[in-house]
């Protein structure tokens, strides 16, 4: 039997001393749609972060398809969130998007005709051809969140991990992004995505994560995105738990 | 060396020039990764390491003419400088220290400690203040041949290092963690910059001093102006920051006095030879200066031009649209409307409508008889778009954005000037589609509010004569 795309044992992460993640233990399913559900400090970017080894463990471990991470980055596409860069930085929409392909490519290697196809591509599927010249401040909210979703297209990987790439997003890009995901999900990839609104949790996704610093419930829409793990994922029992985590820090 | 060695003002020029190239090509990078006073720190953190430095070369009996004495003064000085980069990184990882706070700190202390260095020194027996002091502001004159192939061997390794590595130094530069989430070093790649900063000031210290901060942040900043790709940006800061050592070298050499048989530098005082350092900075910030005024798109000019194209393009349209509505009732006859009826037909402020009857009657779609004004064939045609594309945002904001239909005629008038044929394709599409649109596409559609002065039903219009 294959191993899952992803598969975390007894994960814990800490900033400062201070735990954001307590002993995770998940598996995801392959081809499915997932959606990273959970108040704001809940750690949902903290998971993504500590699956692609951008933030140290302090303990447990992360598999991908039966292998750390490190030997399977090549199956692995990323969209962090919108805020985390320079939008000012001069760069064109067409820049950005050929970056993805650079993990394939190797060091010192330059980017040739094919890179650009790639590149040109993933923007086509994105709607964004017109704008590939354009430098990239002088896209919208909803057009550099699409250059971030045709990036990671280029990285052409298994498992796509994205950081709210409906946060602060047009009506229209929020429709096309959603199609654009169901279309990966059918073409058999695993899409992991922080949400951070419930309503529409339910219409575009088939599969959950309920976070909150502590893993609350995972698993399909159906069964999992109920009323009571909601709750226990929102609601006021887990305020302990933060408490404890300043504890922690303040080392008394 | 014999072979290599150059004349002085030759030396100075290759000196400075080099020097400017490297410092805008690695500042870029330190800039665009928001790092411009790293640069500023590392120069004022480096300098008590050249007082201690000299202490040792005093005790040692290195003198001045040796080469040792100033590889052990670049030395101290590289020294001290990264002991205060890493001061700032565990300042601001390790306590609640912000990064421009820990800046702060870092600088003033060891600039603090070279100041005190420096009275100490000052008080040796046979100890000269000046070996030491020439590096606050630099003293170019003094380079030796060493140092100008020193300094064209760091461009030289940074250029190629930079060739290779273009895509890795953009893709981290623009988003350190996904250039992290392919598996790059990021942390080396991020020390190695922050080395080559700290070489580049180092190396820049003897020739301008604590100032080096400003060859570092200004060619970047200057040629954020003229272009927004990231290869071209290295390029042209490379070259602004080379032109400034140029410049400052013949400013401040007495070149003009050669060339021009008087100095026009001196504006009639005695002059003696400028200080280079301070010279390339003032010209750096000219070239800035220059560059927030005169870049194209960016610059100040470019923009103030756009604004005056648009509010005479918004002024003259609004008359076009003026003289259709008011002869809206006898259309398909034009008639010539006098100056009085415009005026009142909206409000005006009084140089735009001058400026839109000048421009309206140069561009052939006015003709102007004293204060009679008349539509020719093609300003009514003009006329007649301005007009529908006004009608259509107004239907639109009614329909769409649910504008009352008495307020609807200001607020369209803000948008239409700059409304694109696409947008204005879609409006008509939706407006089509809900039946709003009325079949002759070409004319304007009906005004969908009363038109202020252009159904007066009072007899304002002149008789015939025009």
């Amino acid at each position: 039997m294959q191993a899952p795309p992803v598969e975390i044992h007894d994960m814990t992460v800490a900033y400062h001393r201070k735990p954001v993640l307590w002993d995770i233990d998940l598996t995801l399913p392959k081809g499915r749609l997932i959606a990273v559900v959970g108040p704001n400090g809940a750690g949902k970017t903290t998971l993504i972060k500590a699956i692609l080894g951008l933030v140290p463990l302090a303990s447990g471990k992360v598999e991908l398809y039966g292998q750390p991470f490190h030997r399977q980055r090549h199956l692995v596409g990323y969209v962090p969130q919108r805020e985390s860069v320079d939008w000012d930085f001069p760069v064109t929409a067409l820049d950005v998007v050929l970056m993805g392909t650079y993990g394939r490519l190797g060091w010192f290697r330059r980017a040739g005709a094919a890179e650009r196809d790639t590149a040109m591509a993933s923007l086509e599927s994105v709607g964004m051809t017109r704008f590939a010249d354009r430098q990239i401040r002088q896209l919208s909210g909803g057009q550099q969140q699409r250059v971030f979703l045709a990036r990671a297209l280029a990285q052409n990987a298994q498992i796509y991990f994205m950081d709210e790439p409906f946060s602060g997003v047009d009506a229209a890009t929020e429709h096309a992004t959603v199609s654009l995901l169901q279309e990966l999900r059918s073409a058999g990839k695993t899409l992991l995505v922080v949400h951070h609104d419930l309503q529409t949790v339910r219409e575009y996704f088939d599969h959950v994560i309920l976070l909150n610093m502590r893993l609350v419930a995972a698993g399909p829409i159906e069964t999992t995105f109920t009323d009571e793990n909601l709750q226990a994922t929102y609601g006021g029992r887990l305020t302990v738990l933060a408490e404890a985590a300043e504890a922690v820090r303040l080392g008394d | 060396m014999d072979l290599l060695a150059l004349p002085p003002n030759l030396r100075v020029l290759l000196g400075t020039s080099l020097l400017g190239c490297v410092a805008g090509v690695i500042g870029s990078l330190a800039v665009l990764r928001r790092r411009s006073l790293t640069g500023d720190m590392v120069a004022h953190a480096a300098m008590p390491g050249l007082c201690l430095a000299y202490l040792v070369a005093y005790e040692l009996g290195i003198g001045r003419d040796r080469p040792a004495y100033f590889l052990l003064l670049m030395s101290g000085a590289a020294l001290t400088g990264l002991i205060g980069s890493a001061l700032v990184t565990f300042l601001t990882r390790w306590t609640r220290t912000r990064q421009d706070a820990a800046i702060g700190i870092v600088l003033s202390t060891f600039f603090g400690a070279f100041v005190v260095l420096l009275s100490y020194i000052r008080y040796l027996p046979g100890a000269h203040v000046a070996g030491v002091d020439q590096y606050i502001f630099g003293q170019a004159a003094t380079l030796l041949t060493a140092d100008v192939w020193f300094i064209a061997g760091v461009l030289l390794v940074s250029i190629v290092t930079l060739a290779i590595c273009f895509k890795e130094l953009k893709t981290y530069s623009f988003d350190a963690d996904f250039a992290h989430s392919l598996g790059w070093p990021t942390l080396s790649i991020d020390l190695g910059m922050m080395a080559a900063l700290c070489l580049v000031t180092v190396v820049g210290l003897p020739l301008v001093g604590i100032l080096m901060a400003g060859m570092i942040i200004i060619p970047c900043a200057a040629a954020r102006f003229w272009t927004y790709r990231f290869g071209p940006l290295l390029v042209i800061s490379g070259a602004i920051g080379a032109a400034t050592g140029v410049f400052a070298t013949l400013v401040s050499a007495e070149y003009f006095v050669r060339w021009f048989g008087f100095d026009p530098l001196a504006f009639g005082y005695n002059r003696k030879a400028l200080p280079t350092g301070p010279v390339i900075i003032l010209s750096g910030a000219a070239i800035f200066l220059a560059s927030v005024l005169f870049a194209p798109r960016r610059g100040v000019l470019a923009r103030l031009i756009a604004l005056l194209r648009l509010r005479s393009r918004t002024a003259t349209e609004n008359l076009l649209r003026a003289l259709y509505e008011l002869g809206e009732s006898q259309l398909p006859r034009l008639a010539p409307h006098q100056l009085e009826e415009i005026q009142q037909h909206r409000r005006w402020n009084r140089g735009q409508l001058t400026w839109a009857l000048r421009r309206a009657t140069w561009a052939g779609w006015i003709e102007r008889n004293a204060d009679a004004i008349q539509l020719t064939a093609s300003g009514h045609q003009r006329a007649a778009e301005v007009t529908r594309i006004h009608r259509l945002w107004e239907l639109f904001l009614i329909s769409g954005a649910r504008i009352a239909p008495d307020h609807v005629d200001r607020d369209a008038d803000s948008i239409e000037h700059v409304l694109t044929p696409n947008i204005v394709g879609q409006l008509e599409a939706m407006l089509a589609e809900s039946g709003r649109l009325p079949r002759t596409a070409a004319t304007p559609p009906q005004s969908p509010h009363v038109l202020t002065g252009g159904n007066d039903p009072v007899g304002t219009l002149s008789p015939g004569g025009g």
